[in-house]
């Protein structure tokens, strides 16, 4: 594949590297000082490191700003971007203010509900979802053009991701879900944290029965546990992608 | 058909305390379906009221009536002189009849009894569920005939997100996943396939987005 962008990433997922992301979650705060020695942790360890949007719809300084302090010290930020909370001309104008800086990674992804956040009484947009939005960043990349069919005189040079899930219901349609956001123009994806390796096997088998591998690279999440409270979370929130999991008064077990 | 829910008798209360004569208007379509607006409604809502105004020793008359639908013009001839002689309306319907009352009388308090909820079915009797948001622009012959818009959280057109359990809606276990069963439908009559066809970015111009709808039937227009 020829690169399309200046992304690190994406030349070396090309270069058939592995590469390894992080993630960096801003703060509830306007300190700056807190991404910055995140970014100092992760600069010499990581390729890039993910900036979450307002995760779990919970009110933080904002993806873009913090991508851009950490480009500003070196590090290569992939700016996370959900559909939750802006419609399609918010969207457009956060795509062109990150290219605007020469970041070159962005994650597609809906967002989670309003309810789980610090404003469950506010509204929510999704003027577009996950795949329409991925559509929109390919669209203004690779058309130079915005959705009102615009020219766009310095298109976003953007490497684009999404998401993946395989262990979310309903199964069936965990790897026509892959195909789905590939043919939205999905070029990377980043998967939910894997604690089911069985699980995570057989999807990348019907992944390579398809011959989905050869059109996208993928990320595998590995999240590790930082406490048996995080532990107890995920194992009440999700218990349908974790395969066993004992928890034990120390660190959690997984037989 | 639309459905409606009764305020609380406090806020109904805190809206019309101030009033010495109300007319407390049932109106006997949707919302008398959801045994909330419908003429008895109506007449158990001035009991209650009268007995909270002997509570709080406030003199009010509370006058009780219905009409067919007030969402029309025609249907309101029985009720012209009740209205014309109360000092304020109660109106039992939905947000389309206070409102269509409050442009009809303009003299006329109208204070709504109701908060509309939605557009929903009779899932059995006693229970109602949303079914639509009237975007403007149906969706249903791509989504095996079920509503993503009114009935996934997130409106996703291309779900389902990753908060699916067991089926549910990880907002309210109780939900449904609309997604989860479109995908069963598409199954069952042998269209999974079409799962992978992505549903193009939506044209919310006709939705509330648009502003204020309107519709003319040319050769009924008047």
């Amino acid at each position: 594949m020829s690169l399309k962008t200046n992304s690190k990433p994406e030349r070396l997922l090309a270069a058939v590297h592995l590469a390894v992301t992080s993630e960096c979650g801003p703060p509830r705060g306007s300190d700056p000082e807190v991404i910055l020695n995140k970014g100092e942790l992760l600069k010499k360890h990581v390729d890039a490191v993910n900036v979450t949007d307002n995760q779990t719809s919970v009110t933080r300084l904002s993806s873009l700003a913090a991508c851009i302090h950490l480009k500003l010290m070196g590090v290569e930020p992939v700016l996370q971007m959900v559909t939750h909370d802006r419609n399609r001309i918010a969207l457009q104008s956060d795509i062109l203010g990150t290219a605007s800086f020469d970041i070159n990674n962005v994650l597609c992804l809906s967002g989670g509900h309003q309810v789980f956040g610090d404003c469950p009484d506010g509204q929510n947009v999704f003027d577009l979802d996950s795949m329409q939005l991925l559509q929109t960043v390919r669209h203004m990349r690779d058309n130079d053009k915005f959705i009102s069919g615009d020219d766009i005189k310095r298109p976003p040079a953007m490497f684009v991701g999404a998401a993946a899930n395989p262990f979310a219901e309903p199964f069936k349609i965990r790897v026509p879900r892959l195909a789905k956001k590939i043919g939205a123009g999905a070029e990377f994806i980043q998967t939910q944290c894997i604690y089911n390796l069985a699980r995570f096997k057989e999807w990348m088998k019907d992944v390579r029965n398809r011959g989905l591998h050869e059109k996208v690279y993928i990320l595998a999440g590995i999240t590790p546990m930082k406490s048996l409270g995080m532990a107890r979370y995920i194992k009440t929130m999700y218990l349908a992608w974790i395969s066993r999991m004992k928890l034990s008064a120390g660190l959690p077990v997984f037989p | 058909m639309i459905v409606g829910q009764q305020k609380p008798i406090d806020e109904i209360w805190e809206m019309i305390r101030g009033q010495r004569q109300v007319l407390v208007l049932g109106c006997n379509s949707c919302v008398a379906v959801c045994h909330q607006g419908g003429t008895k409604q109506a007449e158990v809502l001035a009991s209650l009221l009268r007995m909270q105004a002997v509570q709080v020793g406030v003199q009010i008359q509370l006058d009780v009536g219905g009409i067919e639908r007030q969402c029309e013009h025609e249907f309101f001839n029985s009720a012209l002189d009740a209205i014309s002689n109360t000092e304020s309306v109660l109106s039992l319907a939905c947000g389309v009849g206070v409102q269509f009352m409050a442009e009809n009388f303009h003299t006329t308090p109208v204070y709504p009894a109701l908060n509309t909820t939605f557009l929903g079915a009779v899932e059995r009797p006693g229970y109602f569920t949303e079914k639509c948001q009237a975007c403007g622009n149906c969706v249903l012959a791509a989504t095996g005939g079920l509503c993503p818009i009114a009935s996934c959280a997130k409106r996703l057109l291309n779900g389902p997100c990753g908060g699916v359990s067991n089926g549910k809606c990880e907002i309210n276990r109780e939900l449904d996943c609309v997604w989860q069963l479109i995908v069963e439908r598409l199954e069952a009559f042998g269209r999974l396939a079409d799962y992978e066809k992505l549903f193009p970015l939506k044209d919310w111009s006709k939705d509330r987005a648009g502003g204020p709808r309107t519709f003319k039937v040319e050769g009924f227009l008047q």
